[in-house]
């Protein structure tokens, strides 16, 4: 009788799992997410779990940074090899034509949304064990460790498409030169429908002078993948289509600082010894209004201000400050600059 | 009396197939992204961030750092102004000097501006210090009002000394002077008992107006005063106070004739990453927009949960062997 009693609940057991795991399948629904904002974790969610489970998490989330470059801007290209790229766990360079100097994998392509086409595809082909595509312009910088912590809660076998979300006309696409996150779900979905030369033709969209960023929106909307912001918990935007200084700049100009009086409005006209606290509790204006401290993406920068980026993103910082993360990154091997 | 115990014998069985299946199940699916899946979204701040005040090293003396700098009335908003914005607000008191008087609030020293008058206006400013702001803090820092100071990294830089010593730290220069000057825009600290051998020079006459160099002639009293000059330089040797912007030294170029800067450095200068502390103090040449740039690439950006390389708290040094990927 016990033994009945077992093997029933076994049963029942794995039934209600096998249900519970089961999807009807996505391949033919447009079935889309609500949610256009795409937000990281909070602290508040992280905290359940023990330190070998996020040392776990912080391997679970592995991204295969998929670079296009082209020979005629081989500083770049150059650039993006020895800074951030060294962060991504796999980083593939994608160019239209060899170069002697440089190795890529040479899509021998001279078609923008073509080549796009080409690289997306041999990334999931190549893909081994990774689950998260980034892809980047030359003028790119990323912080790859930021966009780990953005996409640490989300599962990869979901379609997610996301960046810098902007509208054209009904259209929602991610901007290209801020970077485009893709999961492996959606890329799948994508290197199917790229078979579909009615609704992601190859060659069509240079007749309609539609850049391929908004290309690749319009063939993952056929696959009811939608383009969403990726935003911090405050809601500012991680990925960035300028560099710090424009940033900074355009955040001056929004924040014109108070000669006389003082600038930042609530503050004393003598400063005095403020606490850290107390200097919490008045933000500077520019600063605050500028860019967000988990930032993943920043374009426009030269060559020579990645490299400064390196030392400032991954080495300057103030002695003394300890922020008990609950993710552990370790520092890339044989490398110097960060 | 036979189908009760029949009928529990069966129920524990239930309960304890269901429950054996479930926990091998459970061991294989990574629930952890599930779980993660289902967890509400709370909307508190991101990380648990702890200010320690970097108080490791000094645990006798007071790391209280008196700021002014130098700076002219054309300047206050163009300049000043971002760095009260910015770094100043860490000082534990700041002072700001000119030739006038204003509501920024300025300090009125009794010099006109010029190139010619830097000096003049380095005596005045400290002569000004040493009567009314000796005992408010244990160290004084000059900075031009192009000068981005990380005073966190200065607190730790000077934490290892002792304010009562006669002690000129900066960014140390070789010639005119034998044990070397300090550059003067890349900002430099006197103890506060060289600020009162400074001022005692002026008194006796052992110290004079030396040279319209305002770094050199700061560097021939301090000698004349027996102040020492440290070696401000980070455990690993690398530069903490720089007299030009990051780029100068942080990008790796090809070998070419020396330029005349690095001439001056009294220790080898390095290029590349190599030259300069994770926690550089100072950076010069730095206007507006810099100012602002560095102060969000210093307090703001950061890469979530990432080991710094360089941990000069950690007992065993950090290897840079990582798990295989």
């Amino acid at each position: 009788m016990f033994m009945k009693g077992m093997i029933m609940g076994g049963i029942f057991c794995l039934v209600l799992s096998l249900l519970a795991s089961f999807n009807p399948s996505t391949e033919h629904t447009t079935e889309d997410h609500h949610h256009h904002h795409l937000q990281a974790p909070s602290k508040d969610e992280l905290k359940h779990f023990s330190h070998s489970q996020m040392e776990d998490l912080s391997n679970q989330v592995r991204v295969y940074c998929i670079i296009m470059v082209q020979p005629k801007i081989l500083v770049y290209w150059a650039a993006a090899i020895h800074t951030w790229s060294k962060h991504c766990d796999k980083a593939v360079f994608y160019t239209s034509e060899a170069s002697k100097a440089l190795e890529a994998v040479d899509l021998n392509e001279k078609d923008d949304w073509a080549r796009l086409r080409k690289a997306l595809t041999h990334a999931y082909e190549n893909a081994g064990d990774l689950r998260w595509f980034f892809v980047a312009q030359p003028t790119t910088f990323a912080i790859i460790e930021n966009l780990k912590y953005l996409l640490l809660t989300k599962d990869p076998n979901e379609p997610f498409y996301l960046g810098n979300a902007a509208k054209s006309g009904e259209l929602d696409y991610v901007v290209y030169d801020s970077g485009i996150v893709l999961s492996y779900e959606a890329l799948k979905r994508l290197v199917n429908v790229f078979k579909d030369e009615d609704k992601c033709p190859e060659r069509g969209g240079s007749l309609w002078n539609v850049g391929e960023e908004k290309q690749l929106a319009m063939c993952l909307k056929y696959t009811g993948v939608f383009a969403e912001n990726g935003e911090d918990i405050h809601g500012k935007g991680l990925f960035n289509s300028k560099s710090v200084e424009s940033l900074i700049s355009d955040s001056m100009q929004a924040n014109p600082t108070n000669v006389v009086e003082g600038c930042c409005s609530d503050m004393a006209v003598t400063f005095n010894g403020m606490s850290p606290d107390q200097m919490q509790a008045n933000p500077t204006n520019v600063v605050e209004g500028c860019c967000s401290d988990m930032a993943v993406t920043f374009n426009g920068m030269s060559p020579d201000q990645m490299q400064v980026m390196m030392f400032g993103v991954y080495r300057l910082r103030p002695y003394g400050h300890d922020f008990h993360d609950l993710l552990i990154f370790d520092p890339p091997v044989g490398s110097d600059n960060d | 009396m036979r189908n009760t115990t029949s009928n529990l014998t069966f129920s524990a069985g239930l309960i304890l197939g269901f429950l054996s299946i479930h926990f091998l199940l459970d061991y294989n699916i990574s629930t952890q992204v599930m779980y993660l899946r289902n967890v509400n979204r709370g909307v508190k701040g991101l990380h648990h961030h702890v200010y320690t005040g970097g108080n490791q090293n000094s645990t006798s003396h007071t790391t209280r750092i008196l700021c002014w700098i130098m700076t002219g009335p054309k300047n206050l908003e163009s300049r000043t102004n971002h760095i009260r914005a910015t770094w100043a607000k860490r000082c534990n008191k700041v002072l700001y000097m000119s030739s006038t008087k204003t509501d920024f609030p300025t300090v009125e020293l009794n010099v006109s501006e010029g190139r010619e008058n830097l000096y003049w206006k380095t005596i005045r400013a400290f002569q000004y210090i040493y009567q009314n702001h000796l005992d408010e803090a244990d160290w004084f820092l000059k900075a031009d009002d192009d000068t981005f100071i990380v005073i966190e990294n200065l607190r730790y830089t000077l934490s290892k000394y002792d304010p009562e010593k006669p002690l000129y730290v900066g960014r140390r220069f070789s010639p005119f002077i034998a044990q070397g000057y300090m550059s003067g825009g890349a900002g430099y600290v006197l103890s506060k008992e060289a600020v009162r051998r400074f001022n005692k020079g002026f008194q006796t006459g052992e110290c004079t107006h030396y040279s319209t160099l305002e770094d050199v002639a700061m560097g021939k009293c301090m000698e004349t005063m027996k102040v020492e000059a440290a070696d401000s330089r980070d455990v690993k040797g690398r530069q903490v106070f720089h007299p030009y912007p990051p780029d100068r030294y942080v990008v790796k170029r090809p070998p070419r004739p020396r330029p005349l800067y690095p001439l001056y450095d009294y220790y080898t200068p390095v290029e590349g990453p190599g030259c300069c502390s994770d926690f550089a103090v100072s950076f010069h040449y730095i206007y507006a927009v810099q100012m602002y740039a560095l102060e969000y690439l210093t307090h703001h950006l950061r890469p979530y949960g990432y080991k710094y390389r360089f941990n000069p708290d950690e007992r065993t040094e950090i290897k840079t062997t990582t798990k295989s990927k």
